[in-house]
This record gives structure tokens, C-alpha cells and sequence, in this order.
């Protein structure tokens, strides 16, 4: 299977991302955000990092850029898309995820490993996971306070849009396990389709036992047919 | 225009010094050429006062690939790769704007590092601050803490390790010494040395601006009434033009375009030209109208001593420019051919055709004053501390003291604030003896860390610069590396004042028989004196960064407990030294004394056995024994595991207190699993190292028999609590 | 009687605008990057743009020139980054 990865100057988890990909055996292409095509993929990942500096406003400027009309487009016609972290942002100024990742609570960057659940793993990116299985993944991000409107968070939940929400080591989603004071201890969502996954943990982090664990790969083993 | 005395002293010349300018000129210089010397003969750019001890340091060795006097060392780690890496301080500006001056400190040491081709693997950072009780030391901390996460986290670059430090002698002159670490192929190493004749200078990276100029501000206002709006400007860090540049210098890197490559950092554009062409033994001949510039109307004398930062100046083969140009084009980056290479062994600045400045490259380097200053041997303390004459403290008391004060206390609220883990090769985090980083697609690995211990070279500067050197190796040690080289960011007081360049001048002796003794070579550093105000000078601190290699990562050790029931082995003699000791300091705020002597020869013994032991995976955790001595070293083993100790009473020292506490040096604390005893002990034996069995762990509880006895949850409690509340 | 005190609380208040930016010889990262898209995006007039940050700050005083002097120290105390950044005070209500 293809996959491409989104290069925007700031970026810079790309190679991280590659790595976990080409690990599950996808093709992978990196693509330059001033590129106008994209290659034929099956999965477009739109990778952590800093794009632009995140000046402005984080994921803003990233999500004017040339290739992002093509990426929307893509998006339309059923293609995977994965953000991750800066990616979550990106996808949320596009407009092709709804919300918006605000300052996190304490004001302060946060680096460190939570816990997560997998809300709903009936989607192709976390087909691999069980419900409810409790994942420790690691966050780095200023911005990973998930906002949105009520309207938008009764049909998360409604339609089973949340892929995954803090909890703590046990399983209990509670306000200690936020760490960045997401709504309702969002990690993660879908659009409603599900073709389009945006969350603030590192998979592509979790993918080797000698470095931290590997809570992460399921995920790209989900993705890979 | 005459150059009044005021001026040349504004620009932080003396006066024979200028009177020296005007022999090696032959005439006397314009306000330009001044600004020029000032930059180059400052004792950032001519260590003038330094070099005369610096030379005495060991620079050489099997594993050097490039020792100091390049943007950054270089050691070989076998195979065809190579670690490129330095310590460099922000002192001054981190004072002034903290957020801003850690910034740009981060930026200036990852530019040294790719500058030689490498791309940055692991940043470090060693930073001291005054007293908790100091107003200003809180929003000091703040601002230096998000600015080195700030620049680290943007550009992409893991900061895995380093030190956060309080003492009061910081209070008016903080430290923000920050390291970085880069990883190259050996036969695609960069240096600055230029060669041959008209060959393309280019100029890189950002627009300059009125950024940090230094002199020009004060010397300008003889000049303009109006001076204000010319006032110095702090430097603004933009992380993200430097992953820009670092991304377009690595990119054109890959192929031969560049015959050699300098970052414009201190002195900037000044700087940069002039080592170039003095290392290469060539002139330098610039046309100033085309140094692209951020601001309108700039002098040639503010293009040539700004300090705008993300800049490079390159020195082209011929034929490559367009190439180069197109690369410079797509990451939206300037790239200007400014001037060329010549014959004259001048530096040679045009503005629109008009010579502006002249003068023989060697005035600026080669022939720039050296000071042999006059120093003083440090008197010795001769008190020696009487624990009997202090009041008595519960040990369980003094032990939660160290560990819920500043500088004991868990460093996660500094550690959340850097991602650590981007480019996914860090091994393990903050907070260990020392990081490791992968070698990205490799099975070896790099141990890297950096150290202090102020209050030992304070007491006795000899012994203390011995100690800081055997700290960073225990510590690469610890984590099961072979410690290869170092890095030093030697940071003191006024060098004018014949005690502090005594301090100086014992603190390199002391690092000087460590590093030999050791094979622990120098292959990088940089000095910064005038650290102080008012004539009250900072504690000596020399910081050492340290890099170690582990050819083989199957089985990363690092420093907590594993299983209950293991024993835990004290590896080297314990007397029970007090003086300089964490408990003295803390529970008593006494620092009289003398700090515990290195014993070189037990310190290479007890590492190269601990390092065998590690390397035949007999232990399980490893933890080297510091300031807080054996206790604290236990309580951090334990911290944060389900796992507790379960310490026998010691058989010979009557005094718990010292020996618990005392900060013997050499010494490490071993956790193996009981079946493993015999072939530990054989090993140790085998080396003639002292070892002790003192104890197992258990799970649950830290208890020492007969003293004390906690829960490991509130010892964990106790141990973090001091950041949130500050 | 419920009028009269609204009158009275309404006079009491000052409403100033603050804003903060960078000088004019310091680097600004932020709108180096902003400028550069909006180019990008067809505004091609565009000349120059600085970033900076706003307040509205409401005081309760009588006296506007007490009330500008308090002000213009929150300014100085904390708004504001002398060595980097300059600031305007405007009176709104």
C-alpha cells in the first residue's frame, strides 16, 4: 500500500512517522508542501512538528498551503487521512476536522507519557486495538486542548466520533488524567465518515520496545490491508 | 573623525590596546575598523585571557577527530560515523531577557554543531540560578525553561538531559550553558578553513538586523542626539528559520559544493570572514551593499557587528552557485554572493565601491593581545566541621530536608517543558545519570551529560575541576558507555581580579589531571569570565558536557530498581566525608571545609569494573553516588518504582550520619539479582575494587535498619512537590 | 434610585486600550512568517506587518490622569518587555 507523508518547513516528526510506516511495509513517499500532486495513496499522513514556527496561530498557515488543496480534495473522495499532533491542528484550520486545539490548560508545552483508551475501534485506523484497551502513548504539544462547539460534541459522541480520551492507568477518564484540559478528555477524533483520524498522542513514538513501547503500532498495523 | 578615548572605551578596549591597533595598522583606525577589533579582540572571540591556560588541557587522542578551535569537536565512534558536539553559555543575555537569551543560546550551540555537517541528534543544558528566595528567580527560571523548550521543541531536536541549579551566588548573573550533539559520517565533516583564491563568499539564512549590537549603541551616542532608536536590541530566537537553515546546509552538504562553512554567531559577520580567511591563510574581500538587510539605512559598521541570528557565511567552489542557490530558494532562505576570497591577507570591506575598512587579517587573530594575568593561589579552608558542635538532626529528618529542597527535588516540571523523544532514538529520558541517544538505524548508541559541583570548586578549586571531570564519567559509566571525550563551558568570575584567574587557573589544573588521567580528552568548550556584578564574582563553575559509547544497545541500563529481593553492592571505600556535602548545606547551611579528594587511580578502577559488570549484564540498575551522598543515591533508585531498599547497619563507621550522607568520591550503588553474587564479586575482586553487600531491596518500603523506615510513595511525594509549590 | 447608581458605577470606570508590540529594530519571527503567506496568497500591495499583542483594561478611578499613570505602570511592570517591546495607551471609554 502507498502512503505519503506531508512535508511543510517546520515539520519534524516527518522522518518519525516514515520510519513507523515503512516498518508495516507501506510505500512511502515524502511530499513537499509546495507540490501540486500528490502521488497515488492510500493514506495521506499529515505529520507532527512545528509548521511555520507555529506563528500565528498553530497549524493555520500549513493549512493555506499549496498541497492542502489537494490533501481536502483526496479527503473528499475517501482517501485515509491520519494528523497527528501539529497534523490534529492542521486538519482542524483546513476545516476538515471541526474543533479547534487550544492552549493546553497549564499554559506550559508538555512532554510526557499518559495513558489513552481507544473509544471506538471500529474504524480502519484502529481496527487492530480492542474497545477500550488502555494505551500509554507519549504527548509533546503546546496546543492539544481540544475545543468545540455542543452542537459538534453531542454528534461525537452521538455517532461514536471519539477514537480516544486520557484516562488514567486503571481506565478512569477523569479530570486528573487531562492533561492538557481537553473537552471530555479528548485524545483523538473522526470526521464522520471516518476516514479521517486527528489526534494529539505519537504513535509513530510508540513503535519500538528499546526506545519507550510499542502501544503505537497497531495502528499502522491497522492501517496496512 | 578622531577617536576619542571615551569611544575606545565604550567599545571595551583598553587604551594600550588601541596604542597596539594603531602599530599593527600603522595608522589610526575609523570608527569601523574599531567596532572590528573590539569584536575580535573581546575575550569572547580572542580569549585572551584564557588561551594561555586552555593550552594545557589534553586535546588528543585515539578516539579525536577534531579537537577545539573548529565551530564544534569531533570523536569517533567507530565504523564511519562520527559525534560532532559543544557546551557554549548565554550568560548575560538570559539575565537581561530570559525567554529570548536562552532562545538564542540553544540556536547559536545547534548551528556550531551543523555548521560541520552533522545533523543534531540530543541537546543538553546546564542552568544555575540564585536563591528560591531571590525575587527575581522564579520568572528567571520560567523564561529560561519554556525558551530552551521553546527553540528545541520547534526545531525538532530532543533535549535529553541536564542540571537545574540554586545558589544565591547566582542571584545577579544567572548561567544558561546549553550543549548540543550531532552525528555526521566521518569523510562528510565540514571545517571553516577557507581555500583558494576568488572563490564565492555567501552569505545565508536570515536578513540582518540592529540585533545585539554592543559597542555602537553607547558610541553612537556621541554621535546622534536622537540615540534612542538605536539603542542595543536583545536578540529574537526564530527556531524556525533555523530548522529552515540547518534543513537547506544539510541538503547542500550532501554533494561537494562547499569548500568551508562558519556560523555567524558572536561578531557575526566580522567574526565568521575573519576566522575563514585566517585559517586558510588567505584574504577576504566583502561588498557590504549586498548583505541582505531586515532594517533600511544600516551603517556597514552595524552589518558588520550585528548579531542577527540563523545566519551562515559559505565559501563556494566555482561553478556551484546556482545549484546552491536553488537549494537556499526552496526552504525560502536568503543566499547572496557578498564577496570573494583573495591574496592580500586583508580583510577588505567596500560599500558601493568605496573602501570602507582594511586591515591584515592577522591583526585580527594571530597578532591579537594575550594576557598572561596575575593570579593567586586559593587559600585553603582549614575548618574542619564538627558534627558533635551542630545541633542534632533525626536523620529521617535531614533526608526529607535534601530531598524536598530545590536543588534535590525532582526536575519533571523542567523535563515536561522539552520533548525529549522527537526523532525517536532517545533510549531513555531526563532525569537517568545520563541520556542515551541511538544512532538512528544502528545498534550503537551515545551516552551523553553534563555536570557541575560549584561548591567543590569553590572551596578548593583543584580538587573541585578533579571531581566535576569524574562526576561526568561516573555518570557515562553508570548508563554502560565507554566515556570517550568532553566538552567545557568554563564559566567565572572577573578574570581582572588575580583570585578569580586563580580560580580559573586551579579549576583547569584540576580538569587538566582528571581529563589525562582518564584518556577523557577536550575537543570543545568556551569560556565566559565576567560572570557577576559589583565586584561580587560567581561561585567557579565550570560545567562538563560528556559524551560515552555504547557499541552494542541490546540492554539499556539505567538507575531504578528492578526486583525485589536483589542485593545492593556499594562499589568503593566510604569514609564518611562531610565537608561541602549536600547535608551540610541543606540542614545546616554550613559550607566550611574542604570537598572530598578524587582519588584518580580508584576512580578509573571502580569505572572500568562497574563497566564490566554492566557489559556481562550482571546488573540490574546501576546509579552512581553524588551529592547527597549513599542515602539520596539509594532514595532516586528507588523513587518512582514499587521498589524499596532494605539497608543493614553499617558494620565499621559508628556515625550514620556520615556515612550515609558523607560524599566519598569514586563510588557507585550495583542492584544483582543474588545467583549473580559470585561472578560480581569476582570481577570486582579481579580489579582489587572495594565493594560492600549493604543491602536488598524490598518492595514497598525504604528503610534503613535501625534509623528509619517510609513508604516509597511519600518519599516520592516529598521529592516533588517543591516545583509545583514555588 | 437604580438609575442614579448605574450613573455613579458608570463614572467610576475608565476603559483604556493597550497595545503592545515589538520595536521597531527588533526581529519579529511571527509576522516575517504571516507576511510572507499573505504574499503568497495574492496580497500583493502588502508593504510591511508587526505582530503585537491588545488589552482593554477596565480601572475604577475618577481621575483619568491617576487612572493613565496606573496604566501606563501595569505597562511597564508586566505588559510590556521594555527591552524588546514598546506599548500604546488609548483612552476607549
Amino acid at each position: 500500500m502507498n502512503s505519503s507523508v506531508i512535508v511543510f518547513p517546520g515539520s519534524n516528526c516527518d522522518r518519525d512517522i516514515a520510519v513507523a510506516l515503512e516498518k508495516v511495509q507501506f510505500k512511502n513517499k515524502m511530499v513537499w508542501h509546495k507540490d501540486t500532486e500528490l502521488p497515488k495513496s492510500d493514506l495521506i499522513v499529515i505529520p507532527g512538528g512545528f509548521s511555520y514556527g507555529d506563528y500565528l496561530r498553530s497549524g493555520a498557515i500549513a493549512g493555506k498551503s499549496t498541497i492542502i488543496s489537494e490533501v481536502i480534495k483526496a479527503a473528499n473522495k475517501g482517501c485515509l487521512i491520519l494528523g497527528i499532533c501539529n497534523g490534529f491542528q492542521i486538519l482542524t484550520e483546513t476545516g476538515l476536522l471541526k474543533g479547534v486545539l487550544l492552549r493546553n490548560k497549564n499554559l506550559r508545552f508538555i512532554n510526557k507519557n499518559v495513558n489513552i483508551k481507544v473509544i471506538n475501534n471500529n474504524s480502519k485506523f484502529l481496527k487492530n486495538y480492542k474497545k477500550d484497551q488502555i494505551l500509554e502513548m507519549n504527548i509533546a504539544h503546546n496546543e492539544g486542548n481540544y475545543f468545540t462547539s455542543s452542537d459538534h460534541l453531542k454528534e461525537l459522541n452521538d455517532k461514536n466520533l471519539i477514537a480516544f480520551k486520557y484516562c488514567r492507568s486503571d481506565g478512569d477518564v477523569n479530570s486528573i488524567s487531562n492533561p492538557n484540559g481537553s473537552i471530555e478528555n479528548i485524545a483523538g477524533i473522526f470526521n464522520s465518515n471516518k476516514n479521517i483520524l486527528g489526534m494529539m498522542p505519537h504513535p509513530e513514538r510508540m513503535i519500538d520496545n528499546l526506545i519507550s513501547n510499542t502501544d503505537g503500532i497497531n495502528l499502522f498495523t491497522s492501517l496496512i490491508k | 573623525m578622531k577617536i576619542s578615548n571615551q569611544v575606545i572605551e565604550s567599545h571595551g578596549l583598553k587604551l594600550d590596546e588601541f596604542s597596539l591597533i594603531k602599530k599593527l595598522l600603522k595608522r589610526e583606525p575609523n570608527l569601523l575598523e574599531l567596532g572590528i577589533f573590539s569584536a575580535m579582540w573581546n575575550e569572547h572571540c580572542s580569549y585572551k585571557s584564557s588561551r594561555k591556560h586552555l593550552k594545557n588541557l589534553p586535546t588528543k587522542g585515539k578516539q579525536v577527530i577534531q579537537g577545539p578551535g573548529e565551530n564544534a569537536g569531533v570523536i569517533d565512534i567507530g565504523g564511519d560515523d562520527a559525534i560532532v558536539f559543544k557546551i557554549e553559555s548565554h550568560n548575560h543575555p538570559s539575565y537581561i531577557e530570559p525567554y529570548q537569551g536562552a532562545a538564542t543560546g540553544v540556536g547559536g550551540i545547534l548551528r556550531d554543531v551543523f555548521t560541520m555537517g552533522a545533523r543534531p541528534i540530543a541537546l543538553l543544558n546546564s542552568i544555575h540560578f540564585g536563591s528560591p528566595k531571590f525575587f527575581k528567580t522564579k520568572s528567571l527560571l520560567n523564561g529560561v525553561v519554556s525558551g530552551i523548550g521553546g527553540y528545541g521543541n520547534c526545531i525538532g531536536i530532543p533535549t535529553v538531559a541536564g542540571e537545574t541549579k540554586f545558589n544565591a551566588t547566582y542571584n545577579e548573573n544567572i548561567l544558561v550553558n546549553a550543549m548540543a550533539v550531532g552525528h555526521v559520517k566521518k569523510n562528510k565533516i565540514f571545517y571553516s578553513k577557507a581555500k583558494g583564491l576568488n572563490k564565492s563568499v555567501v552569505y545565508v539564512g536570515s536578513k540582518t538586523g540592529r540585533d545585539g549590537i554592543h559597542g555602537a549603541s553607547m558610541a553612537s551616542a556621541e554621535f546622534d542626539e536622537n540615540s534612542e532608536e538605536k539603542k542595543p536590541t536583545v536578540q529574537v530566537g526564530d527556531p524556525f528559520t533555523e530548522k529552515l537553515l540547518m534543513e537547506a546546509c544539510l541538503e547542500l552538504m550532501k554533494d561537494n559544493s562547499i569548500i568551508s562553512i562558519q556560523d555567524m554567531g558572536a561578531a557575526g559577520l566580522t567574526s565568521s570572514s575573519v576566522e575563514m580567511a585566517s585559517k586558510g591563510e588567505l584574504g577576504i574581500e566583502l561588498n557590504l551593499e549586498k548583505v541582505p538587510c531586515r532594517e533600511e539605512n544600516m551603517s556597514p559598521y552595524e552589518m558588520m557587528l550585528s548579531e542577527s541570528q540563523e545566519r551562515m557565511l559559505i565559501i563556494l567552489e566555482d561553478g556551484k552557485e546556482e545549484n546552491a542557490k536553488k537549494i537556499f530558494d526552496k526552504w525560502d532562505l536568503d543566499f547572496v554572493v557578498i564577496g570573494k576570497t583573495t591574496d592580500s591577507n586583508k580583510l577588505v570591506l567596500k560599500y558601493n565601491n568605496a573602501i570602507k575598512a582594511e586591515i591584515p587579517i592577522s591583526a585580527l587573530s594571530s597578532k591579537a593581545p594575550i594576557y598572561d594575568r596575575k593570579w593567586i593561589k586559593k587559600k585553603l579552608p582549614k575548618i574542619k566541621v564538627d558534627l558533635k558542635k551542630l545541633k542534632k538532626v533525626k536523620f529521617e529528618d535531614a533526608l526529607i530536608k535534601i530531598l524536598s529542597s530545590a536543588n534535590y527535588s525532582n526536575k519533571s516540571w523542567v523535563t515536561e517543558q522539552y520533548d525529549q523523544m522527537v526523532m525517536c532514538d532517545t533510549v531513555k529520558q531526563s532525569g537517568a545519570d545520563a541520556a542515551i541517544i541511538r544512532i538512528h538505524n544502528k545498534k550503537k548508541a551515545i551516552a551523553v551529560s553534563v555536570d557541575s559541583s560549584a561548591n567543590y570548586c569553590k572551596a578548593h578549586p583543584i580538587s573541585g575541576g578533579k571531581q566535576v571531570v569524574c562526576e561526568n564519567w561516573r555518570n557515562l559509566i553508570s548508563v554502560g558507555s565507554k566515556p570517550l571525550a568532553i566538552t567545557n563551558c568554563l564559566n567565572f568570575g572577573n578574570p581582572e581580579n588575580p583570585e578569580i584567574m586563580g580560580e580559573f587557573a586551579e579549576c583547569l589544573k584540576g580538569i587538566k589531571e582528571s581529563c589525562e588521567f582518564l584518556n577523557f580528552p577536550v575537543v570543545s568548550g568556551n569560556v565566559s569570565f565576567y560572570n557577576g556584578t559589583n565586584n561580587k564574582n560567581i561561585n567557579p563553575t565550570p560545567v562538563i558536557g560528556g559524551v560515552g559509547l555504547i557499541s552494542k544497545l541490546d540492554n539499556p541500563i539505567n538507575h531504578k530498581f528492578k526486583k525485589e529481593n536483589n542485593l545492593i553492592i556499594l562499589v568503593g571505600k566510604t569514609f564518611g566525608h562531610l565537608e561541602q556535602s549536600a547535608f551540610l548545606e541543606e540542614v545546616y547551611s554550613n559550607i566550611d571545609g574542604l570537598p572530598p579528594e578524587v582519588n584518580l587511580v580508584n576512580e578509573k578502577n571502580n569505572g572500568e569494573g562497574i563497566l564490566e559488570i554492566i557489559n556481562k549484564e550482571l546488573a540490574k540498575s546501576v546509579h552512581d553516588i553524588s551529592s547527597g551522598g549513599l542515602v539520596v543515591a539509594l532514595a532516586e533508585m528507588s523513587m518512582g518504582t514499587d521498589f524499596g531498599v532494605k539497608i543493614d547497619r553499617p558494620k565499621k563507621l559508628t556515625n550514620s550520619i556520615k556515612y550515609f550522607f558523607g560524599e566519598d568520591q569514586s563510588r557507585y550503588i550495583v542492584e544483582i539479582e543474588k545467583n549473580n553474587l559470585e561472578k560480581t564479586a569476582k570481577i570486582l575482586k579481579k580489579n582489587n575494587i572495594f565493594f560492600e553487600i549493604i543491602g536488598t531491596t524490598q518492595m514497598k518500603y525504604f528503610e534503613i535498619q535501625g534509623e528509619f523506615k517510609s513508604d516509597i510513595k511519600e518519599l516520592y511525594k516529598i521529592n516533588n512537590q517543591w516545583y509545583n509549590n514555588f | 434610585m437604580e438609575k442614579q447608581l448605574q450613573l455613579n458605577s458608570r463614572k467610576n470606570k475608565l476603559k483604556f486600550s493597550v497595545t503592545v508590540t515589538l520595536k521597531k529594530d527588533v526581529l519579529d519571527p511571527q509576522g516575517k512568517v504571516v507576511k510572507n503567506t499573505l504574499i503568497n496568497l495574492g496580497m500583493n500591495n502588502l508593504k510591511s506587518i508587526r505582530q503585537g499583542k491588545y488589552f482593554e483594561i477596565e480601572i475604577d478611578a475618577n481621575d483619568e490622569s491617576k487612572a493613565e499613570e496606573s496604566i501606563d505602570k501595569m505597562c511597564k511592570k508586566l505588559l510590556a518587555n521594555l527591552i524588546i517591546e514598546d506599548y500604546t495607551v488609548k483612552k476607549i471609554s
